[in-house]
């Protein structure tokens, strides 16, 4: 994990991304999606099984422990 | 299939079908999951003239490339798309998943799914009822997956729900109607909310017996998905649920223990003889 941003600080934490285990500099959710190469793609979020509406991702801050879903559309039945 | 738009009485007066005030021009509900190609999903939705089809939300990698594609693939189609929440085992899960899925296709559709049992994937009725309350309460317009309980159903109605979507048998088991006189109770006592059979359809006589019984709408994936021409399969049980909705719009006979001669008896040659003698 690189911090590849102006701002991320050197403070890491770690959180769960998806299932996998990260350790992030990212301070907020949008820093993240940004991180994960995610940015004008179209997903979803959800935090601890909690949902994160897309217009407030730049405001989430994300905290150790934190239990992060990006998802996406798949086929379904 | 022209034959039965060209049949006369029971196609006469209007047939709509409706799901929360929204008018839909099939009555078979198509899922997305386990074709061979993205391409052959694509073409069997389109030959089957379904107009609702279900999709998921799953996690994303490989930088956003498998949800975009598919998304671009399900918008070209131009039908309804109905998100599920397939996989939740708690209302929780299920209510963060349809609130993902509204933003994410833009619709307040869910198929609520919360599984309670691996084996089955039968429905968890206690889940299902709690989050299909708050979500109800939330402006969704909420499809259950459920089972043919009654009192769960109730409560499902009394939370909002104006669609209800029993099984027929476990979800991907092909078995067909399972309980067909739970199901049938199931019709009478809800005679004016749409009803959906949703899993357990393995061929297109499933479908139609569900149709015949006064079934609104069939839903079914792996059926066609999994046929060896999924394209044809789907063109297949799309006659088979017009062919069973006409019937039950026609009136099915009653059955018989005995038989019935179907010819007249009056004026039968040799009738005066009788039965031959039993050696």
């Amino acid at each position: 994990m690189q911090a590849t941003t102006a701002k991320t600080t050197t403070q890491e934490i770690e959180i769960t991304l998806n299932g996998t285990s990260l350790r992030t500099s990212c301070l907020t959710l949008a820093q993240l999606i940004e991180d994960q190469d995610l940015s004008g793609v179209r997903v979803a979020t959800a935090i601890n099984e909690e949902f994160v509406p897309a217009t407030t991702r730049a405001d989430r801050r994300l905290a150790a422990g934190d239990r992060i879903e990006i998802v996406s559309a798949r086929q379904g039945g | 299939m022209n034959q039965i738009d060209k049949a006369p009485s029971a196609t006469a007066a209007a047939d709509d079908l409706v799901f929360y005030g929204e008018a839909v021009s099939s009555r078979m509900l198509l899922g997305t999951a386990l074709y061979p190609s993205p391409q052959i999903m694509s073409d069997a939705v389109k030959a089957s003239g379904c107009g609702i089809v279900t999709v998921s939300l799953r996690r994303e990698s490989a930088r956003g490339k498998v949800g975009e594609r598919f998304l671009e693939l399900i918008t070209a189609l131009g039908v309804h798309v109905l998100p599920n929440t397939a996989g939740c085992r708690t209302a929780k899960e299920a209510i963060a998943t349809a609130q993902m899925a509204r933003e994410l296709f833009d619709t307040p559709w869910i198929k609520l799914e919360v599984i309670a049992n691996d084996d089955t994937l039968q429905p968890d009725l206690f889940g299902l009822v709690e989050a299909a309350e708050a979500l109800n309460k939330d402006g969704f317009k909420v499809f259950p997956y459920t089972t043919e309980d009654l009192g769960a159903a109730e409560r499902l109605v009394a939370s909002g729900c104006d669609v209800l979507m029993p099984w027929g048998a476990p979800i991907g088991s092909g078995r067909g109607l399972a309980n067909p006189y739970a199901l049938k109770t199931m019709r009478n006592y809800f005679p004016g909310i749409p009803l959906v059979v949703d899993a357990g359809i393995g061929a297109p006589s499933h479908a139609a017996r569900a149709m015949e019984m006064g079934y609104d709408a069939v839903l079914l994936n792996t059926a066609v998905a999994r046929a060896a021409d999924p394209i044809a399969m789907a063109i297949a049980f799309a006659a088979a649920i017009d062919a069973g909705r006409l019937a039950y719009r026609s009136g099915l006979m009653i059955e018989r223990d005995m038989a019935a001669p179907s010819t007249p008896v009056a004026g039968t040659p040799f009738f005066d003889l009788g039965a031959p003698p039993k050696s």
